[in-house]
């Protein structure tokens, strides 16, 4: 397995983070942005109320500018899917699930099959599921890679996210290791963080996995994307990550097929950040629809 | 959904099925190019006409002559410099030894450190300027001048501020005196940078200085001047002096000359080294170098390509220290040149002053015609060449960052300072092998090791005969930490504790 150094990978993304993006790039790259966006709504109060909210928001970023994409989908709790399969319907947004015990992924493997299935079974279109991260700790790799081989099957025709959890991993070594061991058992995507911990996802952690991903794909022909998720808020951030995919992986991994941002008050900033372009001003934020 | 939308090109995975698209496609209509973020140069003023600083004031040669200084990225005229001959030489050098007597060997330690700090606070306060001009006059990026040269400067300028009264305590039962009047010599690739290496030193020990910056890249040392003669420094103390090789040789000649420090190529080095003996004047050289850059097949190696990258691609390659010589294990060679190649591509080759530009101008034409020479022969000796494909700037001085394949030791490219974008590839098979190549060269002045097995990597840089080791990471420098050469790379020690010793006395 390749190694990581600390120092050199962390050296490498702050150099990336500095590129400076201006103008037409940082126009082309904040839509850019919003078009790999799963707008995610993981409180305990979410109600059906509340999800179709924030489906109309996925849908329409801003109603002011309809030449805006529409995010690539609404990430919610199994429970939900139903209300945000009905609120997106028609729609090209997909509906994205959190499964397996999230976010701890402390349950037994029957139930996160279950779960796994009723999420499916109600319109999910793409499952994100938590690896155990004890297992992986423990050293018991082939019970984490079987496990995520088990939800892989009950995901049936859905595309299944693999949440590395990656601040609790420790070492980039780790992310690395966990990164090659979802990939080899089905991923379609690999993912940095649950949200539900601090440190989710950073420049470092993403480049290590984009790297795993590159070379994933280089050995074995298939691609496997990359979602990072967690604490990223501000427009600049996920430019920064922009960068980072560009040019570690290449031009064609920019788009939803292949990278994806989970976040939620992301998107408002992003247009904030669009309107200041436009007008060379900043808006109040009560121009911005908080749905 | 609208039908343009639609009809977006889904992207299949690998695996054939429709999964992770939506139309919402819109990042792969277009590739996301960054767009221009060209550093502001409005606002710097350059004069049309720099004249000699001697003596505190600017004076115009005695020889009458001036040259030009162009920017290597366009080759425009930026400005006519004043061409100092041996007369011109012999005015500086005696305004140095007046200062000397006069003022300098007098001036109380902590009032030496006073002038330094303040020399070192007006580069970090005029930082910005100091980068794009050095950006401009040499080729060099700007991202590199702002984030490199310009801090790393300032910081020579803290740091020996704070050695100026402690120089008895860095060499305890010693009366540490200086020399007099030190003759100093720097090349074109790091100019400020070099400026602040030799100044900082030799004033914080007390003596006086003569510096003469390269041909091609006077203006910052020029601008430094302007500073120290903000700073207020008594007059004479520094003397800026400009011209070609031949200023140089006049002043490393001068009869009045107590110390030579000279940076640049080894062939140069060695025609001073025969001017200087036999004489009293004390000598460092800082030289060339061919170094090793050992890539072990249990490195970190996503980091080590960025080593590489780094170690032979900054600068253009315009580094003493460069380390142009991958030796790298053959067992892991086609995954390494691979990831090197694929990285190259994103490579940004172009105007200096954008933000977002890796890789700048070819210092000069001529600099250019060797590299252009040298990797000929490359080509000639039946070795693979890899390049970053991209366009270059139709005017200017450019070259693709570039390496070679199936190289062996006897080939000329792995022999022969290239001193520019262009890297040669080697293998070994043993940590003995690897240590018998890196060592098998006339030069010795830095090497890296990449392995993430630590006895391995202390072992190895122990066996290294280089000045410099850097263990899983490359081009690293800090003031508090001496840089300098083995056998033809030069001896002296620049930074530290070591980088006093040259400038002093420290005899009971």
């Amino acid at each position: 397995m390749m190694t990581v150094d600390a120092v050199g990978l962390e050296e490498r993304a702050a150099d990336l983070a500095k590129r400076s993006i201006k103008k037409h790039a940082k126009i082309h790259g904040l839509r850019i942005a919003i078009a790999c966006i799963d707008l995610t709504g993981l409180e305990g109060k979410d109600t059906p109320g509340r999800v179709a909210q924030l489906c109309r928001k996925a849908l329409t970023p801003d109603s002011r500018d309809p030449t805006l994409p529409h995010v690539a989908a609404v990430c919610v709790y199994p429970s939900l899917v139903s209300a945000a399969k009905k609120a997106l319907e028609g729609s090209d947004v997909k509906v994205a699930s959190v499964a397996t015990a999230f976010p701890s992924g402390q349950s037994s493997i029957a139930v996160k099959i279950e779960e796994t299935k009723e999420a499916v079974a109600d319109g999910a279109d793409e499952i994100d599921m938590v690896i155990d991260r004890g297992a992986f700790h423990a050293g018991r790799f082939r019970e984490v890679r079987s496990e995520i081989e088990a939800v892989k099957q009950a995901c049936g025709p859905a595309a299944l996210k693999v949440i590395l959890e990656t601040g609790e991993l420790g070492t980039y070594d780790n992310v690395r290791r966990a990164s090659q061991l979802a990939m080899e058992a089905g991923a379609d995507f690999i993912k940095t963080s649950t949200g539900k911990i601090a440190p989710a996802a950073t420049l470092p952690v993403a480049l290590v996995m984009l790297q795993a991903a590159r070379d994933f794909e280089r050995r074995t022909g298939r691609r496997v994307g990359v979602k990072v998720a967690g604490g990223i808020r501000a427009a600049k951030q996920a430019l920064q990550y922009l960068v980072i995919v560009k040019e570690t992986c290449g031009d064609d991994w920019l788009s939803p097929a292949w990278f994806r941002i989970g976040a939620s008050s992301l998107l408002n900033d992003i247009l904030m950040q669009l309107w200041k372009e436009r007008t060379g001003a900043y808006q109040s934020d009560e121009y911005f629809t908080k749905d | 959904m609208t039908e343009a939308r639609k009809t977006k090109a889904a992207i299949r995975p690998a695996n054939g099925r429709l999964a992770m698209t939506t139309p919402a496609d819109l990042a792969r209509i277009e590739a996301w190019e960054y767009a221009p973020a060209p550093e502001a140069r409005d606002y710097l003023a350059i004069q049309p006409r720099y004249e000699l600083f001697i003596g505190g004031r600017w004076r115009k040669p005695k020889s009458g002559r001036h040259f030009t200084t162009i920017n290597p990225a366009t080759e425009e005229t930026i400005a006519e410099i004043a061409e100092a001959d041996a007369a011109d030489v012999d005015r500086a050098v005696g305004a140095a030894r007046a200062a000397y007597d006069k003022y300098w060997r007098r001036c109380p330690p902590a009032h030496r450190a006073k002038y330094l700090f303040r020399i070192a606070r007006a580069i970090a306060e005029r930082s910005r300027e100091l980068a794009v001009l050095e950006s401009v006059d040499g080729g060099k990026p700007i991202k590199e001048a702002r984030d490199f040269d310009v801090p790393l400067a300032a910081q020579h300028f803290f740091y020996y501020a704070g050695w100026a009264d402690k120089l008895e305590w860095a060499f305890p039962n010693t009366r540490p005196r200086p020399l007099g009047v030190a003759a100093q010599i720097i090349p074109w690739n790091f100019p400020l940078l070099m400026a602040a290496w030799k100044i900082a030193p030799a004033l914080a020990c007390g003596n006086t200085v003569v510096l003469k910056p390269a041909e091609t890249t006077p203006l910052t040392a020029l601008r430094l001047a302007e500073i120290i003669e903000q700073a207020d420094l008594p007059p004479g103390v520094v003397n800026i002096i400009t011209g070609s090789g031949a200023t140089g040789a006049a002043l490393a000649g001068h009869r009045g000359v107590d110390k030579v420090a000279f940076t640049g190529s080894t062939e140069v080095g060695k025609e001073i080294a025969r001017a200087c003996a036999g004489t009293s004047k004390r000598l460092t050289l800082e030289l060339g170098g061919k170094a090793a850059n050992i890539v072990f097949d249990d490195a970190p190696l996503e980091q080590a390509v960025e080593g590489i990258v780094n170690g032979i691609f900054f600068n253009q390659g315009h580094v003493c220290c460069a380390g142009s010589r991958l030796l790298v294990q053959e067992s892991v060679h086609d995954v390494v040149a691979e990831l090197l190649h694929r990285r190259m591509q994103t490579l940004r080759v172009g105007d200096p002053l954008d933000k977002n530009t890796d890789v700048g101008a070819i210092n000069s034409a001529a600099q250019l015609r060797k590299i252009e020479e040298l990797a000929q022969s490359g080509d000639a000796d039946g070795c693979t060449r890899f390049q970053t494909e991209c366009d270059l700037p139709a005017r200017g001085f450019w070259y693709r960052p570039t390496f070679f394949t199936g190289v062996s030791m006897s080939h000329r490219i792995a022999q022969e300072e290239i001193f520019g974008p262009v890297l040669s590839v080697l293998t070994f098979r043993t940590p003995d092998e690897a240590v018998e190549k890196a060592n098998n060269t006339p030069y010795g002045l830095s090497a890296g090791v990449w392995t993430d097995k630590g006895s391995k990597n202390f072992k190895i840089a122990s066996q290294l005969r280089a000045g410099v080791v850097w263990s899983n990471t490359f081009n690293k420098f800090d003031p508090s930490s001496p840089f300098g050469g083995y056998r033809e790379s030069g001896f002296g020690r620049e930074g530290g504790i070591h980088g006093l010793l040259p400038y002093i006395e420290a005899r009971p």
